[in-house]
């Protein structure tokens, strides 16, 4: 898929997400500062920034899991910010991933896959238990059908997790860090699940820390950083060569952690407190150092 | 620590007992004083006559089948007619409590903190008092059992709401999330997703408000009750005071009641305990 145009102001009704003027406050705390986007069908879009740049609120507003304080959001031709929008029924259209895996703990995996196909499509088990073992065998985790979610490691619950969604049949998925609760060997086979869906032609909005997927699989990057989209572009641009100083130095950070300087860190911040204490610093070591710099 | 400072400054080269030793000799004066206490109520005690009143072999054979045939039978259709009416009315609370609407955590509010500070027995004086004159011509309402499921009930909903909303809230966000992620409307999650769990979670307090209603049972009696009406604390207590025939008075039928009782509630807590086992291998 080649990257688009994006065109401020008009919203196109073809693709799959279209994002203007995003705005969502916590109290007096402004999280998104107008945000605007388009996500055309069959692209895969991933989203990078430090921790407490809006990335995954700004996810949350796309199915309304946070509710936008001002702005318009179309998501598969429903207008999310439309009070009048079918909530559930534009739901059943968007597949959602999240950090914590979020399984039915109650449920066996079976169970987890085909209660919402009975109880919110209407399916037949038999119909629904078809579905749920052909999703199963798509993230390789067919063998896994009865047991409990809490019997499996964190990398097979996020796989069963993408084959849950994937069961509902939605238009477009989105992860949400889907590898950031993993342990580091797990991380691999979540990503390989993921790519599979890509190169299947899902549309995907994709929040995540894992840089070199994001080269291999994003159609586009985009950039954000503190409650702004800095910057977006295709993956090798963005990351291998971003223009604007906040994308640099965030890129240079994660790609060399290690010999990120004291001097550097302060200088790389220029927004830097309120942000880092609205999420746990996932680039733990930097930001840490940013807190202690002041 | 004062002790310490003691035992460094006066160099008395004394051989302190070891740990061990002064554990057992702790041990060795407890029983001992046991064993006293023990002599003592066996000297100082009329065994005799207790004995004759309180454990009385042709009493308890007498007593026996109606203990089963009306108190067993009337002390359980209370306790879980009651149970009914609490956890059915402790649900509803339950959810108005953790509801978005304001007016319905308030009146959920209002509900719990006023049932859970009266006694259940001025509770069940209200509501045998009132129902007649709210309700004067249903013949349902003012029937006996039903009057005292809507008494115990009314309170014990109280607390089952209270435990059940902390059921609820154990329950991660994410599991709702996730639910209405997959396009399921948050009445469906909650009874799909959120309830089973929470439920899970709650059973063994659930149990012990149960174990309390089995006790709470024997305050129906302030009603005024018919005999065929009476439950096991009643009952035992009417062949007490020696009122039925053939049975002579004495504290018998109340021990053999209290044995009717432990017949109900260990029984409850050994399932809760099994219960709890086999959630926690499933984990």
């Amino acid at each position: 898929m080649t990257s688009t145009q994006q065109q401020p102001g008009a919203i196109s009704e073809a693709g799959a997400i279209s994002v203007r003027g995003l705005v969502k406050s916590f109290g007096s705390v402004q999280v998104l500062k107008g945000i605007d986007l388009d996500i055309n069908k069959g692209e895969v879009v991933c989203v990078i920034g430090p921790s407490g740049s809006g990335k995954t609120t700004m996810l949350r507003c796309v199915n309304l899991l946070e509710q936008p304080t001002a702005g318009q959001i179309v998501v598969n031709g429903f207008e999310v910010t439309d009070s009048e929008c079918n909530i559930d029924a534009m739901r059943r259209s968007i597949g959602m991933v999240f950090q914590q895996f979020n399984l039915f703990p109650h449920l066996t995996v079976l169970q987890n896959l085909t209660v919402a196909q009975i109880k919110v499509l209407k399916r037949s088990k038999t119909e629904a238990e078809k579905v749920a073992l052909h999703n199963l065998e798509r993230v390789g985790m067919a063998h896994k059908e009865t047991a409990y979610p809490p019997q499996l490691s964190g990398g097979q619950q996020q796989r069963i997790a993408i084959a849950r969604s994937l069961s509902m049949d939605p238009a477009l998925m989105l992860f949400d860090e889907p590898t950031s609760a993993l342990d580091p060997e797990l991380v691999g086979e979540v990503l390989a699940v993921m790519k599979g869906l890509a190169k299947d032609g899902m549309t995907m909005m994709v929040v995540t820390h894992e840089m070199a997927f994001a080269r291999d699989v994003a159609d586009r990057v985009i950039f954000m950083d503190g409650g702004v989209v800095v910057e977006e572009g295709p993956a090798e641009q963005v990351i291998g060569n971003p223009q604007h100083e906040r994308t640099k130095n965030f890129m240079f950070r994660v790609l060399h952690p290690t010999e990120v300087g004291e001097e550097q860190v302060t200088a790389a911040a220029p927004e830097p407190v309120e942000m880092t204490t609205l999420e746990a610093p996932a680039e733990g070591l930097t930001l840490r150092k940013r807190k202690f710099g002041r | 620590m004062p002790r310490e400072i003691f035992v460094t400054t006066v160099a008395v080269p004394k051989k302190r007992m070891t740990k061990k030793q002064r554990t057992l000799l702790t041990r060795i004066l407890q029983f001992a004083g046991l064993f006293v206490v023990i002599v003592l109520l066996g000297f100082l005690g009329e065994w005799g006559d207790f004995s004759k009143s309180f454990f009385n072999l042709e009493t308890i054979g007498k007593a026996i089948p109606r203990m089963f045939s009306v108190g067993l039978l009337n002390t359980l259709i209370y306790t879980l007619s009651a149970f009914a009416v609490g956890l059915s009315l402790g649900l509803v609370i339950a959810l108005m409590r953790l509801s978005e609407e304001a007016l319905y955590r308030w009146l959920g509010t209002i509900y719990v903190e006023l049932f859970r500070g009266l006694p259940a027995i001025l509770v069940l004086f209200l509501v045998n008092f009132g129902i007649p004159l709210l309700f004067p011509s249903s013949a349902f309402l003012q029937d006996f059992y039903v009057k005292v499921a809507i008494g115990l009930g009314s309170v014990a909903a109280a607390y089952i709401a209270e435990t059940i909303r902390a059921g609820i809230q154990a329950v991660p966000k994410g599991q709702m999330e996730a639910a209405r992620t997959l396009g399921m409307s948050s009445g469906l999650a909650m009874r799909k997703i959120i309830l089973p769990q929470a439920f899970r979670v709650i059973i063994p307090p659930l149990t012990n408000e149960i174990i309390l209603l089995v006790k709470d049972s024997s305050l129906v009696f302030a009603l005024g009750v018919t005999a065929s009406q009476y439950e096991l604390t009643k009952l035992g207590q009417s062949f007490a005071t020696g009122s039925v025939k053939g049975i002579p008075a004495g504290a018998t039928p109340l021990v053999l009641g209290g044995l009717f009782y432990l017949l109900i509630t260990l029984p409850l807590s050994q399932a809760v305990r099994r219960l709890e086992i086999m959630q926690a291998k499933r984990r």
